[in-house]
């Protein structure tokens, strides 16, 4: 395990575990974390994992590491890496099963004040409507031709088939579509699973919630997002569904020939990888675009979902009953970007999990209305607490790759939640604090609750002081629906 | 006496199981009982089917993510559970025969099989190993 002593202080808010901590090192780790979340950090196996991660082949400058990080399986989640093209690698297991797991905030004109009786309504409307739990087949069944076209078209074919509009692409990370997908380079059991699951939510941490803007910090870039402050917002968190763990799983068991064939010795299997031009390489990239261009569209028919809850709920009860989409964020994703790497411009794979890209203002590929405000970060917090609205900074491109936080980061495990907390009493207590809920399971709700996290504020504040993201807005929930 | 087949350790966001076996196949039948288990399956009263199948890797850590997976997937497609196994392994090929069982639902969602930290381990006791199941 590493030790604090282990690490040197940088500032107040950035740590580093030099090469020298270990031989096989090829980069140091850099630590986002305040005294306080640092010693969280400390108290699982995430920082070995985030040493294990440095050494994998191609990478430059530093593994960072977010200030909600947490013990994964291989790579930690809270964790950034960027590989060289063409000679770094491309690693399954280092973006994880839930291939573009994020989240898609939607804003509202709707005064909570003015629509909290229907609150109870809503909550069981989009229950009702989005379908979430286990097993649970989705609301768009699709042939293998038309899932092909969802791997190839992202979020473009759900606005092809009546379930978005041209702004809502226009807000979402890359405009919904990764390029590059080629359903070739997808198993059949893949597909199998992934026909019958576009439009779910799924389990586990992934939820619906219904938020009031709480308190704006950025009035201009709020704006933009059309935020305001005792107005009703929206958030989407969740992935790929089955179909992009089935092609994770598929391509961390091919990867365990590749790195004997490539010569690439690992301290641990999961982190699995290829060079990013070999033939491995890009068949996992074209067939994680693929899964990447599903969750975009899972996303988007789950938003639509929800879009047609708000309207049968406060349709002829409130003046505007719309959503409007603010933005569609990855947390679980390879991107290849340009960064600058040793005062050069340096194409490299950006592997984030459990890490969102934040990109500052002025780039490329932001939407033209967040250009020069940087790129909207969506920072769920736990249930029942917080969740923040924030944007990227110049900072985060020198200092993480253009990338922030994703979450609080859970400190408990989960048998230990329930053992600690009865769903039914947690609902209970969501429900005193004005919180309508929504959950297939009450020991899955035992399983994510409140103190099973870190303090989201913290992680916020460390992120904002850090410099490498800006206070936009904070959100508070006031209806949670679970699978 | 036999050790504990499974047991639950802790992890921060996953599942973790620690498995013992005496023989590799009983490591492999408990890893699929206590990963079954982990799933929390309502069973339907119906009778139980006779399924068998074949399978093999580059080794015996990949035989067992295989193993498992491939019992994750009949169980989210075919919605089944098993019981009664009767598992032989040469090398890294495995031959299996169970029962299947119809089930009504599953409590909990397994997304993936992980390779992290596996390692079967062969000593005076039989065969030991901890896998991570991503949730």
């Amino acid at each position: 395990m590493v030790e604090k002593s282990d690490l040197i202080r940088i500032d107040d808010y950035r740590w580093e575990i030099p090469t020298s901590y270990r031989d096989d090192m090829r980069v140091p780790v850099q630590i986002f974390a305040s005294d306080a979340l640092i010693d969280q950090a400390l108290d699982d196996k995430s920082m070995q994992q985030a040493v294990n991660a440095s050494t994998l082949p191609g990478l430059v400058e530093r593994v960072v590491v977010m200030p909600d990080v947490h013990q994964g399986y291989g790579f930690p989640i809270g964790g950034v890496a960027a590989s060289r093209y063409p000679d770094g690698i491309i690693s399954p297991g280092a973006i994880g099963y839930d291939i573009n797991c994020g989240v898609r905030l939607l804003a509202s004109r709707i005064a909570f004040e003015e629509a909290r009786q229907w609150m109870d309504d809503l909550a069981s409307a989009l229950y009702a409507n989005c379908p979430s739990g286990v097993g649970v087949g989705g609301s768009v069944r699709l042939t293998v031709k038309q899932l092909e076209k969802v791997c190839r078209e992202g979020a473009e074919w759900a606005l092809n088939n009546g379930y978005a509009r041209r702004e809502d692409l226009e807000r979402t990370e890359e405009q919904g579509r990764i390029d590059g997908g080629q359903p070739g380079k997808v198993s059949t059991r893949a597909k199998q699973r992934g026909k019958e699951q576009l439009g779910t939510l799924g389990a586990g941490n992934h939820f619906i919630e219904v938020d009031v803007v709480d308190k704006i910090f950025n009035p201009e870039a709020a704006e933009a997002m059309r935020l305001q402050e005792g107005m009703l917002a929206l958030q989407i968190h969740c992935g790929s569904r089955g179909f992009g763990h089935q092609i994770c799983s598929d391509y961390v068991k091919d990867f365990q020939s590749a790195v004997k064939k490539y010569g690439i010795t690992l301290p641990d299997r999961e982190l699995v990888c290829a060079p990013l031009d070999s033939p491995e390489g890009k068949d996992y990239l074209s067939a994680m675009a693929c899964a990447a261009n599903f969750a975009f569209c899972n996303r988007q028919v789950l938003a639509h979902h929800a879009r047609r809850s708000f309207e049968q709920v406060l349709a002829g009860k409130v003046p505007d009953w719309d959503l409007t989409q603010v933005y569609d964020i990855a947390h679980n994703m390879g991107k290849m970007e340009d960064h600058q790497v040793g005062g050069e411009t340096v194409r490299v794979c950006v592997h984030r999990k459990g890490a969102t890209r934040a990109f500052g203002p002025g780039f490329e590929g932001l939407p033209e209305t967040y250009r020069p405000l940087g790129q909207p970060v969506l920072v769920p917090g736990s249930m029942g607490t917080a969740s923040w609205v924030l944007t990227g900074t110049q900072r985060s491109m020198e200092q993480s790759f253009g990338s922030s936080c994703h979450g609080a980061g859970r400190v408990m495990s989960r048998s230990q939640a329930k053992r600690e907390v009865w769903g039914q009493d947690l609902r209970e207590q969501l429900e005193e604090q004005g919180i309508a809920i929504r959950a297939g399971s009450m020991p899955g709700l035992a399983e994510e609750a409140p103190k099973a996290y870190k303090d989201v504020d913290e992680v916020i504040e460390v992120v904002t002081n850090a410099g490498i993201a800006e206070k936009v807005a904070r959100l508070r929930p006031v209806a949670v629906i679970k699978g | 006496m036999h050790p504990t087949p499974y047991e639950e350790i802790e992890h921060t966001a996953d599942w973790a199981l620690r498995v013992r076996g005496v023989t590799l196949e009983s490591l492999f039948e408990h890893a699929a009982q206590g990963m079954l288990s982990l799933l929390e399956p309502g069973y339907l009263d119906s009778s139980p089917t006779g399924r068998s199948l074949e399978l093999s890797a580059i080794d015996l850590e990949t035989l067992l993510v295989s193993w498992l997976e491939e019992l994750l997937f009949l169980i989210e497609t075919e919605k089944i559970g098993f019981q009664n196994y009767a598992i032989r392994i040469e090398g890294t090929s495995l031959e299996a025969s169970f029962e299947s069982v119809p089930i009504e639902s599953i409590k909990k969602d397994i997304k993936a099989v992980t390779y992290n930290e596996l390692e079967i381990v062969h000593d005076q006791e039989g065969y030991r190993t901890t896998i991570v199941f991503d949730v």
